[in-house]
């Protein structure tokens, strides 16, 4: 799950890493009274979930109050890669000697958490890792003992020759570790990590990343989520306890398990259609989870029918025929419907569906051609 | 033969009182798998289904039973807790069924399991089974049956697709691994795959990936330099976005890490054969057996 910038920095603050202050506004007028506040020159900062805000025009400076309203004026309500930028956080601007990155993510390879730090900051890590791989530290830690002292300092020397700063940046680097465990973090970052002139090492800019799994056990992470940034069905999806990510095709797709769920998908697209989300109802035979996944999927117009892909081991196939039946009653169909289901309980479900008007195939490959060529009006090859 | 798993699995069920550990126990128990003990903290001294004792603690367990595997349905919070617990206890084997498991508490949990000298398999996984022998976790016996393929996956139900085609094509299996989809698990393809190799009535394996990470690419290379017996694989998420967890917490394109089209091209390069869909196992498996 992504967080914005200020709530980042919020989090980096309690670790106590040095962050600027700052102060979100929703509105052109709090964005001009923050800028008074702070007095002086202050950056304007669009808060979405996105890279590339400053070259998207999400990032300006303003000399004024005035300049901060009429700047937010404009930011507000921008998209930025299709996202709506809904706040911005206003904060005294810097003045920057250096600009460094300090980033930590979960590698799978060592099953660790990883530094990567590199006085190449402020632009885009991975062009660095690809260009100039020389300038970026690694540094996997052993999560039995945390990030030691002496590997905290390895990693400040390898930014700055100053012992100051790299005292000051290594003290950074053990807070931000602490931050990432504390909040079990996929990611968190700060680019830059900047010095300035007078020799303060702070971090202009955080990201961090939520996993996922952490949410249940965390109530006041997951109450961070903006949903803002999510298609509407996702949030609904969610909410009903289903996984699902919105796509843009016209075969909608009811699966259970998501391997089944990814290959049904890309079986629609070998049999020349396209896919219009993945949605994976999971092991629980629930007839209540066909009935809202079928509300979610009908919903989207670019649907032109839909398709259950069903394999039944735990699953039981009777109750999703009945879901299916339930569902339908409230909601009728607007659409063709395609079903294939497998496995526990599989006469009963045919029964089921037979004297309700549906029928069922028992094969995968059939299936998915029939819905691609109810999907296309009988154009698919 | 088989791997991993046998006549000699004795289990322990983890969260065996539990709605998915009471009902998946019974289901082993039908199966033949010998369920040799149960844990869940305060309920020791009962028995499960009048026949498998209950303990307390995974020591107690394993004192009494002297299990040497465990399988484990635990809620996510306590996961990580449940393997450390069976790991410290001795368990050589260690099968964990629960998704939703933290990934930071995983990086512990590898680290300790490591140095205790288990295995772990998991989590977000169905579990394994060694058709007509032994069956540890949630994956249908009467999908499968005893034969010389080998079948390894990061998937439950498109496991089971193609096991089940496989099955009615008269095409058995050894050992059915399900690795699971999480992005930190204890056993990986090539873990799998090193012991087919080694097992004698393995003929051939069937292998299924998905987006994300780099496990398909390093087993092809292990494939290429060390695998004498044939490999079907199959990659799941040629159509998913970049970026977007696709159910499985391991299933995501990190910028253009991971992709389908890579792995397909590693498994090319590797000499393997590749299954375009599920239906293409039987056919494949068939020709280079």
């Amino acid at each position: 799950m992504n967080i914005h910038e200020y709530q980042a920095k919020d989090i980096f603050r309690r670790h106590g890493i040095p962050v600027p202050p700052g102060e979100v506004a929703s509105t052109p007028e709090e964005a001009e009274q923050i800028a008074r506040q702070y007095g002086g020159t202050v950056v304007v900062k669009a808060q979405v979930h996105a890279g590339g805000r400053g070259k998207a025009g999400g990032v300006k400076l303003a000399k004024t109050p005035a300049e901060a309203k009429s700047l937010a004026s404009q930011i507000l309500g921008m998209r930025i890669k299709d996202l709506p930028v809904q706040r911005v956080l206003v904060t005294p601007a810097a003045d920057i000697a250096t600009e460094a990155y300090v980033g930590i993510v979960v590698d799978r390879a060592s099953k660790r958490a990883v530094f990567m730090v590199s006085p190449a900051g402020g632009i885009d890590i991975e062009e660095v890792a690809a260009k100039t791989p020389d300038k970026i530290m690694r540094l996997a830690v052993d999560p039995a003992f945390g990030l030691l002292p002496f590997e905290a300092m390895r990693l400040g020397f390898f930014l700055y020759d100053d012992v100051k700063k790299v005292r000051a940046a290594a003290r950074i680097m053990e807070q931000l570790y602490a931050a990432f465990v504390d909040v079990g973090a996929s990611l968190a970052e700060i680019n830059p990590l900047v010095t300035t002139p007078a020799g303060d090492v702070l971090a202009l800019d955080a990201k961090i990343v939520v996993d996922d799994n952490e949410l249940a056990r965390r109530p006041d992470l997951a109450a961070l989520r903006d949903e803002s940034a999510e298609a509407p069905s996702e949030v609904s999806a969610r909410r009903a306890g289903l996984t699902f990510v919105k796509l843009d095709g016209n075969v909608g797709c009811v699966v259970n398990g998501a391997g089944l769920a990814m290959a049904t998908m890309d079986l629609v697209k070998y049999y020349g259609g396209e896919p219009a989300n993945f949605l994976d109802i999971g092991g629980s035979s629930n007839p209540e989870k066909v009935v809202n996944a079928l509300r979610i999927i009908t919903a989207d117009p670019n649907v032109k029918a839909i398709l259950f892909n069903i394999f039944g081991g735990i699953t039981r196939t009777d109750d999703v025929a009945n879901g299916i039946v339930t569902a339908t009653k409230t909601n009728p169909l607007k659409v063709p419907i395609v079903i294939r289901l497998t496995g526990t309980n599989e006469e009963i479900a045919l029964q089921i569906l037979e004297k309700n008007g549906f029928s069922a195939m028992t094969d995968m490959d059939s299936a998915v051609q029939k819905a691609v060529q109810l999907a296309t009006g009988g154009k698919a090859a | 033969m088989s791997i991993f798993i046998d006549n000699d699995t004795r289990v322990i069920v983890q969260g065996i009182t539990g709605r998915d550990g009471s009902f998946h126990a019974k289901q082993m128990l039908d199966y033949g798998t010998c369920v040799v003990a149960g844990v869940t903290p305060g309920k020791g001294g009962q028995r499960f289904d009048d026949r498998v004792p209950i303990f307390d603690t995974m020591a107690d367990a394993v004192a009494e039973s002297k299990a040497n595997t465990s399988v484990i349905y635990v809620p996510p919070a306590f996961a990580a807790d449940a393997i450390m617990e069976a790991a410290d206890a001795g368990i050589a084997l260690i099968v964990c069924i629960t998704e939703g498991v933290p990934v930071l508490d995983m990086t512990r949990v590898y680290r300790y399991v490591k140095e205790k000298g288990a295995r772990l398999i998991g989590p977000n996984c169905p579990g394994l089974i060694t058709p007509g022998k032994s069956k540890v976790g949630i994956i249908p016996g009467n999908i499968c049956t005893p034969g010389p393929v080998g079948v390894v996956s990061r998937s439950g139900t498109l496991t089971y697709e193609v096991v089940y085609q496989l099955t009615r094509a008269g095409i058995g299996q050894t050992t059915c691994v399900g690795i699971g989809g999480d992005p930190i698990n204890g056993t990986n393809f090539i873990d799998c795959l090193a012991a087919f190799e080694k097992d004698p009535e393995t003929k051939a394996v069937a292998l299924m990936g998905e987006i994300g990470g780099n496990d398909e690419q390093d087993a092809a290379v292990f494939i290429k330099e060390n695998m004498s017996k044939p490999v079907v694989g199959f990659i799941a998420g040629r159509t998913a976005p970049p970026g977007r967890r696709m159910g499985h917490a391991g299933a995501i394109i990190s910028g253009s890490a991971g992709t389908a089209a890579e792995k397909i091209e590693a498994f090319k390069t590797a000499g393997m054969g590749i299954a375009e869909r599920p239906a293409e196992f039987v056919k494949l498996i068939r020709e280079r057996m």
